[in-house]
């Protein structure tokens, strides 16, 4: 039987959890012409994008393609993309590629449109304009098989392997039962799990990726001149019970569930087949999180052990964690509680029923504790200097 | 009362779900057999050894290798930075 949500059907057959107008800078210059806008419309949401220029033409067309698929994502329901006019990003090609989806498109250049004030007034007027349309749009049944789900954890502790992301993982496993799509990241968080890792490659060709990807992240760290294993696990780890960097990573690998990992992604790339795929991200949250949306997902599902605030500016972040302390402490950037898999009071299979319960509601419409507070962290990886 | 979890079948080692002083009973999610006495204070979050590991044998938690044991393990000893080391890391 086919589990559903109530989300919002799109013209190229996706469907969106949220309706939201996605106001986008092409550079750091346009940055706060484009905040006055997302701050004077209910539904239009800032991507906080600072590069756009004197950076390498590698990052910039990174930037283009990532902040594009901003625009096409479903719960995207129309695009201002805020240019300055100088910048090395091409604002143009952006809100072409924009206009390849299902979704409208603006482009509105400060320099020629007079500066700052008469940008944010037709700005805020189209933005007003393209959300009109669907204030209080109906929700449709969708089925769970539509969704993407991305997986991230950030403050981690000794409870985050036993609690979280075990019960994480037999969430997931219930995604991809139903056909969806579920996206494990965060390549340095898992060296050291590679033994693991093989045995979860659903061919061969999918194992090579793999390990080369874990190789190049490994060889990029040693590259720095700094010793990533030398620090790994951290002292905070160690006094938590984690022995070994192999520990930690099998711990953090617990987030996928027990599914084979059908493909290999870079940074911010859509997976195109249902089930378990990898995407190579820092395991810094932000940075990875941003190209799990990117990619398509509709929800990012976060385990915590310490406690962390973050959600992302077009799709709800969950946060789950395991340490009854950090959920007492910090309850309000917090959604659910599964310390109750410590206490025996639930196995890792019924918190996972549970997580999925609630992140079809959340699909559904009922907003995390990260949109409730307003968060709407974005940021890409750049990897060039500034210059 | 469940005391400590073990991950996996197939795991050597269990975790701690409250501070065990010396001389506790593991008690886990369908008993142990034989039973498992602690030897050591086994902190909350840390591992416990349920059966005997040899030096230079691989300490299995999540069902996989988490590293070799430096020496002789008995059961209900503490298992960390002192008796086991990362077959992939820190030391290379």
């Amino acid at each position: 039987m086919s589990d559903y949500f109530m989300g919002y059907p799109r013209r190229d057959g996706s469907a969106g959890v949220r309706n939201l107008v996605a106001i986008i800078p092409s550079c750091g210059c346009a940055l706060h012409a484009a905040s006055l806008i997302a701050s004077r419309v209910p539904g239009a949401a800032l991507l906080s994008y600072t590069g756009g220029c004197s950076e390498t033409e590698a990052d910039t067309e990174l930037a283009t393609r990532l902040l594009a698929q901003y625009g096409r994502h479903p719960n995207v329901v129309g695009s201002i993309v805020v240019s300055l006019g100088c910048e090395m990003l091409n604002a143009a090609d952006l809100a072409e590629r924009i206009a390849r989806g299902p979704a409208p498109v603006e482009l509105l250049t400060i320099q020629k449109l007079g500066g700052t004030r008469p940008t944010v007034e037709r700005g805020t007027a189209l933005a007003q304009q393209m959300l009109a349309p669907y204030r209080g749009a109906a929700r449709q049944k969708c089925p769970v098989s539509a969704l993407t789900v991305g997986l991230e954890c950030g403050g981690s502790d000794a409870t985050s392997g036993l609690a979280a992301n075990p019960a994480v993982g037999a969430f997931s496993d219930l995604i991809v039962a139903q056909g969806g799509k579920v996206i494990l990241a965060e390549t340095s968080e898992l060296l050291g799990a590679e033994h693991v890792l093989r045995e979860r490659a659903a061919s061969p060709e999918i194992e090579a990726r793999l390990m080369a990807t874990l190789a190049q992240c490994e060889r990029i760290l040693k590259a720095t001149g700094e010793d990533f294993f030398g620090k790994q696990p951290t002292p905070g780890n160690v006094l938590g019970g984690i022995t070994t960097v192999e520990e930690k990573a099998l711990g953090d690998v617990r987030k996928g569930g027990t599914s084979p990992i059908v493909d290999v992604l870079t940074y911010g790339e859509p997976p195109t087949r249902p089930g378990l795929s990898f995407m190579d991200t820092p395991g810094n949250d932000l940075a990875s999180v941003t190209a799990l949306v990117a990619a398509g997902s509709h929800l990012v599902v976060f385990t915590t052990g310490r406690g962390n605030p973050m959600g992302n500016a077009i799709a709800p972040v969950i946060k789950v964690t395991g340490n009854a302390e950090t959920f007492a402490r910090m309850g309000n950037d917090i959604d659910l509680d599964v310390s109750t898999i410590l206490r025996g009071e639930e196995t890792w299979e019924e918190a996972g029923r549970r997580i999925y319960a609630f992140a079809l509601r959340v699909a559904s419409g009922e907003p995390t504790a990260a949109e409730a507070l307003g968060h709407a962290e974005f940021v890409l990886l750049r990897s060039g200097p500034i210059y | 009362m469940v005391n400590a979890l073990r991950i996996h079948p197939k795991d050597t080692v269990v975790v701690a779900l409250m501070d065990l002083a010396p001389g506790t009973v593991v008690e886990i999610e369908g008993g142990l057999e034989p039973p498992v006495v602690t030897v050591q204070a086994i902190p909350f979050g840390h591992k416990v050894a349920i059966a005997p590991i040899k030096q230079g044998e691989q300490v299995i938690k999540y069902g996989a290798s988490i590293g070799v044991a430096v020496k002789d393990i008995a059961p209900g000893e503490h298992v960390h930075t002192h008796n086991l080391k990362s077959i992939r890391g820190r030391a290379q």
